[in-house]
């Protein structure tokens, strides 16, 4: 239990990071550790201890393995956080040109 | 007909991505293309809701068959509620679309435009379609990043800002939902929804059920934009191009928030008194303060943006009040009404805010600017764009007999017969509220006097914009015949029914 | 670079890529497999970027070029789950074609294509986000 549990410890950290860090790149960091703590979760939500890899081997096919599931979804999720870690990046470099800064309270044109 | 049921996710992807290959030898036919496959899509999903007849399809991809009733791979469920969600997503689109190509013809980078557009419809379809838990993730990332770098497309100030802000809470919020995924895996052992369903009700771990619950609501919540998670919504659905602001405020935080919500606090998790309560709570803040925010704008898009939380506050409450009614113990026929209310102005409010937003892109269009001090007179030189805003603005403050006045009528009676006179009072009040800020925009911009020389010159817009709005006004009439009852039994109540599962 | 650098990492792309082709062709067949195997063969790309500077690849071109490739490989896999829809029974994403024997190369229907087009896509894709911060990083 107590590994879940530092699991969403990790999580929260993350959402502190997100939070109360004034650089835009320190809060793109602290996404990134929340988005890892729920991969640590799901991947230890599929083991079983002493569990193969999940893939058919013909010559062992009575050894117990872990669930792939979760590695599936894991897998599927790096992708997607990939996908939104470049977007984040890509909007910062653009707003650096912008703004000449990375604090975000100096980009405030928006309020109300 | 069981077989079309993919084709939902399958034109809008193709067309997002055979529009980068083709465009540059298309000579701009590729502008057409997601309004075609939109249009498609719409009468697709019209013609399976009539022969349906308020059964459920569920299509199991890749033919995967369920191991001892256990199901594995990935269902899609088409019900009468996920076809109607289709028609809506789908008939916007196709609106917003057409506005799109004259409206998008200044920004560099078209393809891109109605390549993201695409993927921001394939998501979405693919989100009120799936019966799989991570599948509805994976779509919704898909349709909310399209979304992220839609907002993000003009790249000035104000649209990287509003971006950025948007990404960050969209992203807090995703993960939010992944955390609740991960907890009911690792909670029930599986991610199809029915299945997970049996598992939860049958369980006796409530308090986890409960931290999922809550956890499901904080995300779902940041992407409907409920009033203390809200904080993006103004800024990204005013800086988006206007198209793309109809889309966002008409359908995006419809679809995977209001819907998401709706589909899994009422199939997948035993109702509560307790998360009626928050619901009400919730819908009950965004209907006040959403409304009195907007009364104070002056940037026109930004005023529409704090009405649309303040109107999806009224689909929440009637969501809310279902539950409540249901928990009591109370007649289902009354969560039903409520319910239909709820679902039917969920419907009329996406018509009249896609309308409004498309309204405010062909003022930006034709005078360059949206701010209300600074324009005045319009009525006389942009007629069509005047007349289809007024329709709206009757019909979002509920004035008979537009749509808005029906649906707001059906969630007032549903509260009152619930016995919570005092949200039917909050309702009655803040429809008033609407009227009034509503009547400002219509004041400042379309009546009044010209106020600057620079409007002199005003042309109405060109007709692929104005098309798209009259039809939409025309909508927010005829939408009323939605409460006579034959109609109403094959399209609101099969709905209502496949939610509260009612037979 | 020195040329030192720009010598080894010629000799050493080309190891990268087999490497990665490696990877997305036994995705059935060991862990890995699409997406891991096509971040190794953007990363041997990359590496060329990276060591012979931004003159390298004429990069303007390279990045339309490698959005093409994105588009075209979504297609093909879109193309390949639809063809279960189209031929005989009528099911999206069903496995055409026959299984095989598990463990050898030529097994499992489909599978190994649609790691095939998956690398392919997530090669480019990964080398477009890389070029478009190049790119981006050069027109100031």
């Amino acid at each position: 239990m107590i590994p879940y549990m530092l699991c969403f410890v990790l999580f929260l950290v993350g959402l502190y990071g997100v939070l109360t860090r004034k650089n835009i790149l320190k809060i793109i960091i602290g996404l990134c550790v929340m988005e890892y703590s729920l991969y640590l979760f799901l991947a230890m939500t599929g083991y079983i201890e002493g569990g193969a890899a999940p893939i058919i081997d013909p010559a062992n096919r009575a050894g117990s393995v872990v669930d792939p599931l979760p590695q599936a979804i894991v897998l599927t999720a790096i992708v997607i956080g990939l996908a939104t870690t470049a977007l984040l990046l890509a909007i910062a470099i653009r707003l650096y040109k912008k703004y000449k800064t990375f604090d975000i309270d100096k980009i405030n044109t928006l309020k109300g | 007909m069981d077989s079309l049921v993919p084709l939902f996710v399958i034109i809008p992807l193709g067309i997002a991505f055979i529009i980068p290959l083709i465009w540059q030898v298309t000579r701009g036919v590729f502008r057409f293309l997601p309004g075609a496959g939109m249009l498609a899509m719409a009468v697709l999903a019209f013609f399976m809701l009539f022969n349906l007849g308020g059964e459920s399809i569920v299509y199991k991809v890749g033919g995967w068959e369920p191991v001892n009733n256990i199901p594995i791979g990935i269902h899609l469920v088409a019900d009468p509620l996920s076809l109607m969600m289709l028609i809506i997503v789908n008939m916007i689109g196709l609106f917003a679309a057409l506005f799109s190509i004259p409206y998008i013809d200044k920004y560099t980078g078209e393809n891109y435009y109605y390549s993201l557009f695409s993927l921001m419809v394939a998501g979405m379809n693919g989100v009120v379609l799936t019966g799989d838990l991570f599948n509805m993730f994976v779509f919704l990332e898909v349709s909310v990043i399209a979304s992220y770098s839609l907002v993000a497309f003009g790249s000035s100030r104000d649209e990287l800002e509003a971006s950025f802000k948007y990404q960050v809470l969209g992203g807090i919020a995703s993960l939010m939902i992944l955390f609740a995924l991960a907890m009911t895996y690792w909670y029930t052992g599986t991610v199809n929804i029915a299945d997970a369903s049996e598992i939860i009700r049958s369980g006796t771990g409530t308090g986890t059920a409960i931290f999922i619950q809550l956890f499901l609501l904080t995300g779902f919540g940041l992407k409907a934009a409920m009033i203390p998670f809200h904080a993006w919504l103004p800024d990204a659905h005013s800086s988006a191009p206007s198209p793309v602001s109809a889309m966002l405020s008409g359908v995006l935080i419809k679809a995977i928030g209001a819907y998401a919500i709706l589909r899994l606090f009422f199939s997948m998790f035993s109702l509560s008194i307790e998360i009626g309560y928050i619901l009400i709570i919730l819908s009950v803040l965004s209907m006040i303060l959403g409304g009195i925010l907007a009364s104070g704008q002056w940037d026109y898009k930004r005023l529409l943006a704090y009405s649309s939380i303040s109107q999806m506050g009224y689909v929440i409450m009637a969501a809310g009040i279902a539950m409540v009614v249901l928990v009591r113990g109370q007649d289902a026929g009354i969560a039903a009404l409520a319910m239909a209310g709820g679902l039917f102005h969920m419907f009329n409010h996406s018509i009249i805010k896609g309308l409004l937003f498309l309204n405010a892109g062909a003022v930006e269009y034709a005078t360059g600017t949206r701010n209300l001090k600074e324009l005045g007179g319009l009525a006389s030189v942009l007629p069509i764009t005047s007349a289809t805003s007024l329709g709206a603005t009757f019909s979002i403050a509920g004035i008979p007999p537009f749509n808005g006045f029906f649906s707001k009528l059906i969630i007032i009676i549903a509260a009152v017969q619930a016995r919570l006179y005092l949200l039917a009072l909050i309702a009655v009040i803040m429809s008033i509220v609407t009227l009034a800020y509503f009547m400002k925009v219509q004041r400042h911009i379309f009546l009044d006097k010209v106020k600057s020389a620079r409007f002199a010159k005003v042309r109405e817009v060109p007709w692929l914009m104005s098309l798209p709005m009259v039809v939409m006004a025309i909508m927010c009439l005829v939408m009323s015949i939605m409460i006579i009852p034959g109609v109403r039994d094959t399209f609101l109540m099969d709905a209502v029914n496949a939610l509260l599962s009612i037979k | 670079m020195t040329i030192i650098v720009k010598n080894v990492t010629a000799l050493l792309a080309g190891l990268v890529f087999l490497y990665g082709c490696y990877i997305v062709l036994h995705g059935h067949l060991t862990p890995g497999g699409g997406f891991a195997g096509g971040t190794i063969i953007a990363g041997s790309f990359i590496l060329l970027v990276i060591a012979n500077g931004i003159q390298y690849f004429r990069l303007k071109k390279e990045k339309e070029e490698s959005s093409m490739f994105e588009g075209a490989g979504i297609l093909c896999f879109l193309l390949l789950a639809t063809g279960g829809l189209l031929l005989s029974v009528p099911v999206f994403f069903r496995n055409l074609l026959p299984g095989g024997t598990p463990g050898e190369l030529f097994s499992a229907g489909v599978i190994p294509l649609y790691n095939i087009f998956v690398g392919i896509e997530v090669a480019a894709a990964l080398l477009s986000i890389f070029l478009a911060f190049v790119i981006y990083k050069t027109e100031e």
